[in-house]
């Protein structure tokens, strides 16, 4: 694809207005859920979570741990799906390969010099292959949002595409850190950005940011894979992270999803959440809606 | 344009049936009419039904008072004016306001559903807009009782006396109060008489009065049709009609009151312009059309009914916009995640129909949301009808449905023209990222209300009302309490 010196040219440049976007956002919040539609919603937000660690003091034995309880989330009870992925660093993806092996679990890893991104490409492009090269099925990676705010769009641009040929045939999720990126514009700006240049998901954020996946700002993100459906036919998948810690907030983003992208964005395939702590939160959901009692959380396992 | 099919399993998510529960709802089989405090049978002894619009059945019976009995409510009124209200200090007329606003705050969620139930509005709006809406008003006004000669420095404000309210059925609890609470404030006494097919939630402030110990008389609630309304202007006794309701019927009270000393305010019909420019933040825009028209089932008299959008994002904004009304759901009005629950009456569904069949007729493009709507009560699904011009009589008629019409527009100085040729001036909606655009627009549209990037929003401290036909005087905000003062 030739780049326009002008990059803007290739963006919507649609102006987003953050008062009207939180006005949107309040009335998804107002959808009740319940019984049946809860039951089927909360097995699904199951199924979409990405569990994930990605800390400093990460060892082999703690991804085996996360792993472990990646397919085995609630074993006393029957009919708990398992988790879509782990996400963890590329030097972890080899020992979370072999644990999930024969599971459906997908593996998830960082790259491009995570959380910063302030690395060089060659860095960068290394970081991923390794994770490929280790077997890793999906790559998050992050932009140079320093970049981004300078205004070096086809920076940022050439930076995902680059990346997204040195994934093959693992499917690439590319990081906006959207509490970085200060406005809404920005973040829809940067959505365009991601898409054009190929990333089959985009993502709010690392987790080490804050504010990272505000409803409002997937909002601006499903927004944006909307228009760029009704353009080209082509899907593009959502994930928002960090700050997703409760059944409710999860079951209302579900509801973005169905009332802006539709049914078909409501599988593992096109939609995740990047979440350390969301899954016994709805667990213990489901099970009290089974049971009509709440169970301690001490009954709910922390790996 | 062409779609590539990509891996099309998701999952089919329907949310479940989620409605409020009516099990704490008090009301009684049958109304009388609430004067001096007390519950009196209507001297015509003739009651009428009251129905549910969702599914057609009775809730209860309405009392229909007489000019004997609109006589007697006067008669009750104006007692209270010379022997209790008019002689209350400022501050202790605030303490009965705070405490009605109060007493309707701790009753909100039944209050709630009987609106919801009386008049067909969604649960969802009901609950969040018109019932704290009405307490804010009686708040707000009680907050001036005793501050008149500071609203209103060197102007010396005297109470008008005992007034005559006539109120619509579109909002009936928030017009019931934005009526009372500045009367009340201003140290009048009231004769309020609701629509006929929304009386409840009126009479159940007639409770929450009667239990908050306001001395008898200070608001009396009369039910009824046309006749007890016209009972109420006509009556020699009153010193002031607010009414808010159709042009029509506030011609004939204009006719009424002409020669006598009544003052009046009027708050009638619209035909409000909705614009979208093409630097407007679209997504918000749309959002702010389907708030503009689809609010209230579009019983709105502010209603953003006429649409003008720039030529050049014509086509995005009404592809985005049948894709919102899309995931607007139609139905029962108790469901928590119903948007746009059932048309007030039989009547007003045969007008809003009688409008499409005109569209149609007139070679308008119609487009209606594919929602299911329920076979039973009335229910009118969201309607556009795209390419029409102002020559079209959907865009020159106040519908008062679901029933949007569209118009392109290409320059600023075509759509101002266009959006003030209509006999209406009750509001208008400016959509754009321009802010000198914006005040350009506000001083050249000749409408009461004009919001800009936003739509339908209420308060208790910003006045409202009308241009030309849409009516005169304002209510809300300190123009609201003026209206019911001698200003000297």
């Amino acid at each position: 694809m030739s780049i326009p010196r002008d990059f803007n040219l290739l963006l919507s440049n649609l102006s987003i207005d953050k008062v009207g976007v939180e006005e949107r956002v309040a009335r998804f919040q107002t959808r009740s859920i319940k019984n049946e539609a809860k039951h089927q919603g909360l097995k699904m937000v199951l199924n979409m979570i990405d569990l994930t660690t990605l800390e400093g003091k990460d060892t082999p034995g703690k991804v085996r741990q996360m792993c472990y309880k990646a397919h085995h989330l609630h074993d006393t009870h029957s009919g708990i799906p398992s988790v879509a992925a782990v996400c963890v660093y590329p030097t972890m993806v080899g020992i979370a390969k072999e644990a999930l092996k024969n599971t459906s679990v997908k593996v998830a890893s960082v790259s491009t010099a995570f959380p910063a991104g302030q690395s060089s490409m060659e860095v960068k492009l290394t970081d991923t292959r390794l994770a490929v090269d280790l077997g890793a099925d999906e790559i998050d990676m992050v932009i140079s949002r320093g970049k981004f705010l300078a205004g070096d769009y086809a920076f940022v641009f050439d930076e995902i595409a680059a990346i997204k040929e040195a994934c093959g045939p693992a499917r690439l999720k590319v990081i906006l850190e959207t509490g970085e990126l200060s406005t809404l514009d920005n973040v829809r700006k940067a959505s365009e950005i991601a898409i054009l240049a190929g990333a089959d998901f985009i993502k709010t954020s690392t987790g080490k940011i804050q504010p990272a996946a505000t409803m409002q700002v997937t909002y601006t993100m499903l927004m944006a894979i909307k228009d760029h459906y009704d353009k080209t036919g082509h899907m593009v998948g959502m994930k928002p992270a960090g700050g997703i810690s409760t059944s409710k907030l999860a079951l209302h983003n579900l509801v973005m999803v169905k009332e802006i992208l539709g049914s078909a964005w409501l599988s593992n395939e096109w939609f995740r959440f990047g979440a350390s702590s969301l899954a016994n939160d709805v667990l213990m959901q489901l099970l009290k809606l089974e049971s009509g009692r709440y169970q301690s959380s001490d009954y709910f396992t922390i790996d | 344009m062409a779609k590539k099919k990509e891996s099309p399993q998701g999952t089919e998510w329907n949310y479940s049936p989620s409605p409020e529960s009516t099990t704490h709802v008090k009301l009684e089989k049958r109304y009388a009419l609430f004067i001096n405090n007390e519950w009196v049978a209507p001297s015509s002894k003739a009651y009428f039904p009251t129905l549910n619009p969702a599914n057609e059945t009775v809730i209860s019976e309405i009392a229909w008072a007489n000019d004997k009995d609109v006589d007697k409510a006067v008669r009750a009124a104006r007692k209270a004016y010379q022997e209790v209200w008019s002689k209350l200090s400022g501050a202790e007329r605030g303490k009965y306001l705070f405490r009605i606003a109060r007493m309707m705050q701790e009753k909100s969620r039944e209050l709630a559903v009987i609106e919801s139930m009386d008049c067909g509005k969604p649960i969802r709006e009901s609950r969040d807009i018109d019932i704290p809406l009405a307490c804010n008003h009686f708040f707000y006004y009680a907050g001036w009782a005793d501050k008149l000669e500071y609203a209103f420095p060197t102007k010396n404000p005297k109470p008008l006396g005992v007034a005559g309210q006539i109120i619509p059925w579109n909002f009936p609890l928030l017009m019931a109060a934005w009526k009372i609470a500045p009367a009340l404030a201003a140290g009048n006494t009231v004769v309020l008489k609701p629509a006929e097919t929304t009386s409840l939630t009126a009479l159940k402030l007639a409770e929450i009065i009667k239990e908050s110990g306001l001395p008898p008389g200070v608001v009396n609630i009369v039910t009824g049709h046309g006749d007890t309304g016209a009972a109420i202007v006509n009556h020699p006794d009153i010193d002031k009609i607010a009414f808010t309701g159709s042009t029509n019927v506030g011609k004939i009270i204009q006719r009424s009151v002409a020669g006598t000393h009544k003052k009046t305010t009027l708050e009638l019909g619209g035909k409000s312009a909705n614009i979208i420019f093409d630097d407007a933040p679209i997504d918000q825009a749309v959002e702010g059309i389907v708030n503009g028209i689809f609010f209230n089932q579009g019983h709105v008299c502010c209603a953003g009914s006429r649409l003008f959008v720039q030529e050049n994002v014509a086509e995005e904004v009404i592809r985005k916009l049948k894709h919102r009304m899309e995931s607007l759901y139609v139905g029962d009005p108790l469901d928590k995640n119903t948007d746009i629950g059932a048309i007030n009456s039989k009547e007003q569904l045969d007008t809003i129909n009688r409008y499409i069949k005109i569209g149609i007729e007139e070679g308008a493009e119609i487009h209606q949301s594919q929602c299911a709507i329920p076979s039973q009560g009335f229910f009118c699904r969201p309607t556009l009808f795209i390419g029409v011009s102002q020559s079209h009589t959907i865009a020159q008629e106040e519908i008062f449905g679901p029933v949007l019409s569209i118009q392109t527009f290409r320059t600023v100085d075509e759509v101002i023209q266009k959006a003030n040729n209509t006999p209406y001036g009750l509001a208008a909606g400016v959509w754009t990222d321009k802010g000198s655009r914006i005040f350009n627009l506000t001083t050249q549209l000749k409408a009461g209300v004009v919001w800009a990037n936003t739509y339908n929003k209420f308060d208790p401290v910003s006045p409202f009302g009308g241009y030309k036909e849409s009516g005169f005087g304002r209510e809300g905000g300190l123009h609201g309490l003026g209206a019911y003062l001698k200003l000297s």
